[in-house]
């Protein structure tokens, strides 16, 4: 049994346009110590599906499994309990900690929260192990995130992040926003954690050298649909869909011998409100036929290796 | 890091306290208005003469051992008029500045939680408000309403709403789409806790310093609406009214009007000075 299993999650938006189908029935199965890469340009709904699963926002439509057990719609005590196991770091270690909250204070309020310490001196020797197990020094106890770097804060986040033990993290584009020197510093941190804890994260990024670096199995999303999903390497390796080729012919390359081999992507992203049935792709696909205004079945070519095109065995 | 030995944690009151302290220019504020508030409110035992004793034979007298700021026409001292007089200022300018902040908070977070039509009609409603001159809307309140101290607590009030409304909107607004409040959500923060323990510190203290800053104004505004005779009824003192009285022996007679408007200037620039001070204490960013 997986950890964490999502079958067809959608989440809708109601906007004045229509709806946006910012999610629109991604499927994915997680185990124990992994971490699933989930990568996409701005806008394909990645954000999005990572606070629906960890229910900052409720699900439009489909299933989420917690050990096995059905969470898409869990409320008041449940909801608390399930969200002692399943927590996220953000994207803006700036705005993703309280100004007016001491490091400390912002590290112990999950602990509080869970009620499981009941006096001050175990409160204060667990919040030191988390600093201590995210690197931060004992001494910034009584600092304020202004006070701090951003890699730093992010520590922070992490820490409080980590506060309950939970299960399962979701790493919203914990390092974008941090100095390529200091992302390579927190990204090992969040793998030394996961070592020693066996904890599962979704590793939401646009960033595909750190997504190689750190996740076992890929997802690729455009406009909130699956586009393919493999084990990273295979991924690397054997890219099937058009999309991701596209996307990953965008990493620079360090190889003077193979110099990149840009595939450029003519129009633009379609809009995500009222879409089209079929390959939202399509319109900008150099492969697209009639075939493609047709809903898309992934289609599991090699085993774990998932392509949401019914021309892939065409093209390739 | 100057605090790094001090591990016993200070409330954030306390805190805050210690560093308007530390604020050289809100010292001397702090002080300043602690006096004048503590010989206003200690007027009946600190005050030489009732404020409406009158006497006769000495009228017109400038300032002397016997009368430390002069005595009006009706012989009446000026000092004790001002000690008392202050009660009423003082009040005026607390509450006026308490009432019309305070509501424009309450209508102000309305247009910023609901958003959509309720904030815009709120926020076109405030354009209108305060296109009108707020001199003119408090005479016109004045006016309508009559004189008394809650008519006049309520005209000036009225003033001070469409800036706390669009303070506090604009807080929120800023505030409501920061990630640390959807962190508070996913590590189990009840909604009150959410509110009430990060939302509002962060939204609260540019109006505690709007509050602050709108008792020096509201004291003057108060002045002003005495001067024209809509404030406080004589003869009850009260600073604006004294200023308005001596007006007619500005060239005879200046420590009447000097006095009242000295007064009336520190106070205004001692609450200033705490307002100024209040605002760097509460952004842990100027902490030092």
């Amino acid at each position: 049994m997986s950890l964490l299993e999502v079958n067809n999650l959608k989440k809708y938006f109601k906007v004045p346009a229509g709806v946006n189908h910012a999610v629109d029935g991604i499927s994915f199965t997680i185990d124990k110590g992994e971490t699933l890469g989930v990568v996409g340009e701005s806008g394909c709904g990645k954000s999005t599906l990572g606070r629906t699963i960890i229910h900052l926002q409720e699900a439009t439509d489909g299933q989420i499994c917690l050990n096995g057990e059905d969470i898409t719609h869990v409320k008041g005590k449940d909801l608390k309990r399930v969200r002692e196991k399943m927590q996220i770091v953000f994207q803006d270690p700036y705005s993703s900690l309280n100004s007016r909250f001491r490091i400390e204070t912002t590290i112990e309020e999950p602990l509080k929260n869970s009620g499981r310490f009941k006096n001050k001196k175990e409160l204060k020797q667990e919040a030191a192990r988390l600093m201590n197990l995210v690197g931060i020094d004992e001494r910034l106890r009584q600092s304020y995130p202004h006070e701090l770097d951003g890699g730093r804060r992010q520590r922070v986040g992490i820490a409080r992040a980590l506060a309950l033990n939970p299960e399962f993290i979701v790493c919203d584009e914990p390092v974008s926003a941090l100095d390529v020197s200091i992302q390579a510093q927190v990204l090992n941190l969040l793998m030394d954690i996961q070592e020693q804890t066996g904890t599962a994260y979704m590793f939401v990024t646009h960033d595909l050298s750190v997504v190689r670096h750190i996740s076992n199995n890929i997802l690729v999303m455009y406009l909130g649909q699956m586009v393919e999903k493999a084990p990273t390497e295979e991924l690397f390796e054997h890219t099937l869909h058009p999309y991701t080729k596209a996307l990953l012919s965008a990493i620079p390359s360090t190889d003077i011998d193979h110099p990149m081999q840009r595939v450029q992507l003519k129009g633009e992203i379609t809009s995500p409100i009222n879409p089209a049935p079929g390959c939202r792709f399509a319109a900008r696909c150099p492969y697209a036929t009639e075939a493609c205004r047709e809903p898309q079945k992934p289609i599991e070519v090699s085993k774990g290796h998932f392509v949401s095109c019914c021309r892939v065995n065409e093209i390739n | 890091m100057k605090k790094e030995k001090k591990e016993k944690k200070v409330s954030l009151f306390a805190e805050t306290l210690a560093r308007i302290w530390e604020n050289g220019g809100a010292r001397v504020g702090t002080v300043l208005f602690l006096l004048i508030v503590i010989v206003c409110v200690f007027a009946p035992i600190v005050a030489p003469y009732g404020p409406n004793d009158m006497d006769l034979t000495a009228m017109y007298k400038g300032p002397s051992l016997k009368h430390l700021f002069g005595t009006d026409g009706m012989g009446r001292d000026q000092l004790s008029r001002i000690l008392y007089g202050g009660r009423y200022s003082l009040a005026l300018g607390l509450c006026a500045a308490i009432v019309g902040s305070g509501v424009g908070a309450f209508i102000g977070s309305f247009a910023g939680y609901f958003g959509g039509k309720t904030e815009t009609l709120i926020m076109r409603l405030m354009d209108i408000w305060s296109s009108l001159p707020s001199m003119l809307l408090c005479i016109l309140i004045s006016a309508t309403l009559g004189a008394g101290f809650t008519n006049t607590v309520i005209a000036l009030a009225v003033g001070n709403v469409p800036t706390g409304v669009r303070l506090i909107r604009g807080q929120i607004l800023s505030e409501r789409s920061k990630e640390y409040l959807e962190a508070a959500e996913s590590i189990n923060c009840s909604k009150s806790t959410i509110m009430f323990k990060h939302m509002l510190p962060n939204v609260i203290s540019p109006i505690i310093v709007d509050m602050t800053m709108g008792i020096g104004m509201n004291i003057t505004m108060a002045a002003a609406l005495s001067y024209i005779g809509l404030g406080v009824q004589p003869p009850t003192p009260e600073w604006g009214a004294m200023l308005a009285d001596a007006r007619t022996h500005i060239l005879n007679y200046p420590y009447l009007i000097m006095f009242p408007g000295i007064i009336i200037a520190l106070t205004v620039l001692s609450i200033n000075l705490i307002g100024d001070g209040l605002r760097d204490a509460m952004d842990p960013k100027l902490r030092k």
